[in-house]
Order: structure tokens, then sequence, then C-alpha cells
């Protein structure tokens, strides 16, 4: 067996005596795309920020790479990991060009080539590239995540944590950059953990579908295998995606 | 142009400079503490409380009270080190406005930063900015309006606190506002109050304009900002038209009234016939004066006996001019080294005045004449004659019982007794108005009052200095009391006023050179 790129084992974090996390163990390989799935309030987020240490877990370790996190230097920790979350966060003093060169600014990485990266990886996230030079008030909201995305990509991780990325476009805008990820995470052959609200965006996009409920994994499977999941709120769940479905195909 | 507009022209670019540098130095160490303060406070909830806390408890002291506490506690500061910390002029008054400064600066900084967005927060935590990356290129820069917005609130409170930086003896533009209403010399306040706002206003547009480069990220505009800014504060740094007069520098004190102003000058006339450069120390508090005195913050002023009796000595009785001066010159020697080299030759103390046809007309010439008509008689007196112990040892002494007593300002007091409406009033004895009002002051055969012999008082340091001796022992005993009145008449009157060195002249003609 490979080993993990990313592993949980035994984690717990509690906010004000309740757990957050209870006791998690989760193993994640390199390639994987791991959706995790669940109520709000489940412990979805508190689980990917464990692993980028937004959130020091109270019990049990992370490990990345085969390290423990928390041997790591946060800053270069942190470097090695894009991260895109829903909020965005592109810095409004910065143009495109220098939000997406912020992080190998950060580790002092020389310019040489920076035009061409940017370029690139504009171009990778489907933005043209004479957008490099604008200041972020002047995108869509598409088009913020997209730089986003770029931005995380910048400093060429092997991991991508992703937090309700698209969750705050609108539907043909989110289904369009949700297809255009799942390309490029092939493409780069990235390892990829997204915690979504969207369990049909889950189902079809994710090789693997981590169900969090009250802090615990409740499951953890391949779409097609968790379809077929006799637990009353997993299918509850997965219900909901699936009658939308059936009233579409119907109409 | 007026004489008095003329001549607070002269003033002015000395006073601009000094009360820039002052102001320029107290907002840069504002900032220089109050933006670490700000920084943390932001971070930590329990540095915030305290912070926040102690900079809006200093903004409730007045200034001009927090500027008077500065003098004693660095005097203290100084003998407990025993490093001859400055104890007048420059370093209060910077301290105190610096104090002054941090509430808009740490108030806004805190705003500032908590006001960041949280996902922009999120956003420079998740991709790896150390913390101090984080301050730098993200908390900072986007704070920066509300950061220079502080800093604005700061310069223009500063700008407008620093002119009673005077009252420290501190020279800032405050020195044409304070003599000026001492004075009632009106072209002198507003020329102060004018220079004083046109500073704030231009400080103001000037950090304007750096806010507005950082907004529009023009290199320009912030740049030409601040480089406008620091040339202003290179230039108030310049030495004055290159070459100073040679000769050691002899410091006079000054209280705040205009008879103060005028012997200070006259000493300084004197001073500088004999080869000494002279500055001034004006505005300075009652026991500030002493205390500079003693300190050697200050060369020589003229206080009163009756003051240094009951405020440095302590004591409640009332003796004779002489031996209250002998007993004075003995104790401040052996206290503090202070030399009082003689008396002037007048009195300004409290003594109570009636117009010369009233007091004939009921055959009044003294306090005992008084006690039998005052039943009839309405007694004027200033705002706080009557809670003080001279008023009520004058009670005693005489059995005093007036019809009815109001307080005034000292204007309204003598208009009151000029126009009738009272008979009688508690005039200061060396009042340029007890001549031109046609008042005649009554006798006090039985020494109630005390006597407030006005003593010319040198440092520790020049009362060895046999030169300045030499050169202000022609005063002693100079001024008769009816010349005193009229150069203070000179000054405080309404029309044809002279300023207090063209009185200073004419009270001490003495031939320069």
């Amino acid at each position: 067996m490979t080993t993990a790129l990313v592993e949980l084992d035994g984690v717990t974090r509690r906010h004000g005596g309740r757990p957050a996390l209870d006791r998690v163990s989760l193993a994640v390989a390199a390639g994987e795309f791991v959706a995790l799935v669940g109520p709000s309030g489940a412990g979805k987020t508190t689980l990917l920020k464990a692993i980028n240490r937004l959130v020091e877990p109270d019990e049990g370790a992370v490990r990345v790479d085969g390290r423990d996190v928390r041997r790591v230097p946060l800053a270069a920790l942190r470097r090695g990991i894009g991260y895109v979350f829903q909020g965005i966060g592109l810095f409004p003093h910065l143009t495109v060009a220098e939000n997406i060169w912020i992080v190998p600014r950060l580790a002092d990485e020389s310019d040489a080539g920076r035009a061409d990266r940017i370029a690139h990886l504009l171009d990778l996230v489907a933005l043209p590239v004479d957008l490099a030079g604008r200041y972020p008030r002047a995108l869509s909201g598409g088009q913020a995540q997209r730089v986003g995305v770029a931005r995380a990509l910048a400093a060429s991780p092997r991991l991508m944590l992703m937090d309700e990325p698209f969750g705050a476009l609108d539907p043909v805008t989110r289904d369009a950059l949700g297809t255009a990820y799942r390309q490029l995470h092939d493409r780069l052959g990235l390892t990829t953990i997204m915690v979504t609200h969207d369990i049909a965006e889950a189902l079809l996009r994710a090789d693997r579908i981590v169900v969090l409920i009250d802090g615990r994994i409740r499951a953890d499977a391949a779409p097609a295998s968790l379809l077929a999941n006799q637990d009353p709120e997993i299918r509850e769940m997965v219900a909901v995606p699936r009658r939308q479905a059936e009233r579409l195909a119907a109409l | 142009m007026s004489p008095a507009l003329s001549e607070a022209l002269v003033e002015l670019p000395d006073l601009l400079r000094s009360h820039l540098l002052l102001s320029g130095c107290a907002v840069a160490i504002g900032v220089a503490v109050g933006l670490p303060l700000a920084i943390l406070s932001a971070r930590s909830r329990r540095v915030r409380a305290p912070v926040l806390g102690a900079a809006g408890l200093i903004q409730t002291v007045p200034a001009l009270a927090l500027l008077a506490l500065f003098y004693p506690a660095l005097l203290i500061l100084g003998e407990a080190t025993g490093i001859a910390v400055p104890a007048l002029g420059f370093l209060p008054a910077l301290i105190a406005l610096s104090l002054y400064a941090l509430l808009p600066i740490v108030r806004n900084g805190v705003a500032a930063i908590q006001g960041i967005a949280p996902e922009l927060t999120e956003a420079a935590d998740g991709i790896g900015m150390t913390p101090r990356q984080r301050l730098t290129m993200v908390e900072l820069p986007l704070g920066a309006p509300v950061i220079l917005a502080g800093i604005r609130t700061a310069a223009v409170w500063t700008i407008g606190a620093a002119t009673l930086a005077t009252t420290v003896g501190q020279p800032c533009l405050g020195n044409l506002i304070f003599s000026g209403l001492q004075t009632e010399n009106w072209i002198r306040v507003l020329v102060g109050c004018a220079a004083a706002a046109a500073l704030a206003l231009l400080v103001d547009g000037l950090l304007a304009l750096v806010e507005s480069g950082l907004a529009r990220r023009s290199h320009l505009r912030w740049g030409l900002g601040l480089g406008l800014l620091a040339g202003g504060l290179a230039l108030a740094l310049l030495p004055v038209g290159g070459r100073q007069p040679a000769g050691e520098v002899v410091i006079v004190g000054a209280k705040n009234f205009s008879e103060q102003y005028i012997l200070a000058s006259a000493i300084e006339t004197r001073l500088r016939a004999a080869g000494y450069r002279t500055e001034r120390r004006d505005n300075l508090g009652s026991t500030v004066a002493y205390q500079a005195l003693a300190a050697g913050d200050i060369d020589v002023y003229v206080d009163y006996g009756g003051t240094l009796w009951a405020n440095i000595l302590g004591r409640t009785d009332t003796p004779a001019p002489a031996a209250m001066r002998a007993v004075l010159s003995r104790e401040l020697q052996r206290r503090d080294g202070v030399r009082l080299l003689g008396a002037l030759g007048f009195e300004n103390a409290y003594a109570f005045a009636m117009r010369r046809d009233r007091a004939a007309a009921l055959g009044i010439a003294s306090l005992d004449n008084l006690a039998g008509a005052a039943p009839q008689l309405q007694l004027g007196a200033d705002l706080e004659f009557l809670s003080r112990p001279e008023w009520r040892a004058v009670e005693r002494a005489y059995r005093l019982r007036f019809a009815d007593r109001r307080s005034f300002s000292p204007t309204f007091m003598y208009r009151a007794v000029a126009d009738g409406s009272a008979d009688v009033i508690t005039a200061f004895s060396s009042d340029g108005r007890i001549d031109a009002l046609g008042l005649v002051t009554l006798a006090d055969p039985r020494r109630a009052l005390p006597s407030y012999e006005a003593v010319l008082l040198l440092s520790p340091h020049r009362a060895r200095d046999r030169r300045a001796v030499a050169a202000l022992t022609p005063l002693i005993g100079a001024i008769p009391v009816e010349r005193m009145r009229r150069a203070n008449l000179m000054v405080d009157r309404d029309a044809d006023k002279r300023t207090p060195e063209q009185a200073a002249r004419w009270l001490d003609p003495f031939p320069l050179r």
C-alpha cells in the first residue's frame, strides 16, 4: 500500500466542551479527489483546517506526506498547500497578478519568469491574460474565484484544500468552474479535499465521499456505493438530488 | 499697520517654528508609540482594554492640567535619578502632548486592524503569511486610511493643544494668545489663533494628500505630502537667521499678567545692556514659577511677598513688609538657595478702593471708617477674593458688614465701581485703573491685609553671578507704585494701548548701550 499524502489519526477538536471532531481518522492517497459532506456544524471545515493548521486539534495527529504537521514550520506547511475558500479573500489593494504571485513572493522566489507563470496560471483557470493588471473589485464573482484557484496553484502545490469554493456563485458558473477544476485536478495530478454542501456536486465530481455527522465519519465510500448506503440519514441526504433529477426528467 | 499687529508679526516666525517643531515631534512620538500599541491591542483583548482605557483617561485630563502636572513630575524624576532632567520648556510640553496624541492614533489603529474583512485575514493565514507579513502586506496597507484619519485628528488636536505649552515655559503660538488675553490686546490673540488654525489646516491638508495618495496608490501624492511635511519640520529645525549673537543666556520668567510682562521686559533690557542674551518663559503658574527658579530652569523673575509667604513658606500671619521680606530672604536662601535681591518699591496687594468723590462725601479714608458705613454699601469683589483668607482676616479685624456683596471678573469689577453699581471694590494696589478711574485705596491701620511687595528673585546659580546682580540691582527700590500703575495702564487701557516692551522702556528708561 502506498503511503497516504494526508493522514488524520484520532483527531479530536472541542468547541467549548462539545467535540466538533470526535476521534476522526482518515487517510487520503495522492491523486484522490475527496468530497467532505454532511450537515452544517458536522465538523467539515474544522477537519479541513486541521490539515493546514488553521485549527489546532486538541488530541490526535495530522500528517502530510508522512510528516506530523506540528513539526513543519507553519508558513512552509501552508505555502505548500493550496487553500481555496468561499470568501475567496483576494487582497483588494493588489492587482490580479500581484494576488496570484503572492505565495512565490512570500517565499522570496525570484521574479524571473513571473509574467509567463502568471499568464500560464490565468490560462489554466481559463481567464484572459489582460486581466492581470486589474484590481479584484473589477472582477465578477466567478472570475474572482478563478483567480483564487490560480493563486492557490501558483506555488505548484500537490495538495489542494477547498472549503465550499464555489458555494457563493450562481449555478451556471458553479457548474462550469466545478467541471474545469476537476479537469485541472486530473491534468496536474493534484490531491484535492473539498468541503461542499452540494451532494450532487460531490457525487458527480469526487472519487470518494466522506460523510461527517456530529464530528464523526459516518460513511466513507465511492459515489456509486454511497447511493446504496442503508443508513437512514445518508439515504435522506442522497435522496434530495435523486428526487430532483427524477422530477426534472418527468417534466 | 498698527504697532500691535506689526509687533505680533515680528514675533510670529519664531513662535510658529517652535510651535511646529513641538507639535511635529509630539505627533511623531504619538505615532511611534501609538501604532505598536494599536497593533498589540488589536491582537490581544488583554492588552486592548487597559491601553484604550488609559488613553481615554489621559484625554479626560484637561490639557492645561496635564501640562502643569509634568513639571513637578519631571522635577521629582530628576531628583530621584540624579540626572539633570530639564523640567521646564520643551520636554514636559512634548511628553504631555505626545500622551494627548495617543488616543486617536491608538483608537483608529485598533479599529483599522479589526476592521479588516475576516476573509482577508483567513486568506493571509491560509496562504502561509507569517504574522509580520500579514501586518505589513495586508493589515497596514488596508488599514492605512483609517490609521491616517487618526493621525490627522491627533495632528489637529496637538497643534491646538500646543498653544497651552506656553504655561510650562515652552515658546509657542500660545505666547501671543495668552499675553494678548491678559493685556486685552485682541490683535495678538487673533494673530496667535489664526496662525495656529492655519498651521492645523495646512498639516491636515498635507496628511489628507498622503491619505488619498495611499488610497489611489499614487506615489506622487503621498510622496509629495510626506515630503512637504518633512520639509516643514526641517525648516523648523534650522537655526534662526544664521548667526546667534554672542553671550551667555539668562532666562527671564513671567507670570501671566501685564505687570509681569512689563517687569520681565525691563529685566531683559538691563541684562542685555550687561552683555547677556535673554530668553523669556512667560505665563508661568504661580507655583511653577518659583519651582522653576529653585531648579534653575529660569534665572530671574519678580514675585510678591505675600504669595511666597503663604504658598512657599505656608505661613498665615501678616507681618509688616520689611519683617516679611527679612524672613523670606533668609528662608528662601536656606530652603532652595534662591536669592531675594530686594523689593522693587511697590506692592501689588489686595486693596479696598472707592471713587474719590464718593469716599470724600462719606468721609472714608481707611477700613476703620468704612466699617461704620458698610451696612449701606455694595461690595464688588474679584472672583476669588471672598473665599480667600485675606477676606476673613479683614472681616474679623474691622467687623465689616456690607449691604450686599457681588463677584466680578476684574474688568467688570472696575466698571462696576466706575458706574456706581458697586461702592467699594477689592482692587489690586498696582493696577493702573485705580488712577485712571479716580479711585482711592483705603488704609489698613490694623494690618489685616498681608503685604504683597514685588521682590526680585534670582536662581541659586544666577545669585552667584556678580555681573547679573550688578545689572539688576538698580531696579531695587526704583519703582514707586504710582509709576507701576501708569505703566500697567498703558498696556491695559482700551485706547492708545502700548506693548509691555514700550511700557517697560517708559518705566525704566535705561539707556541701551
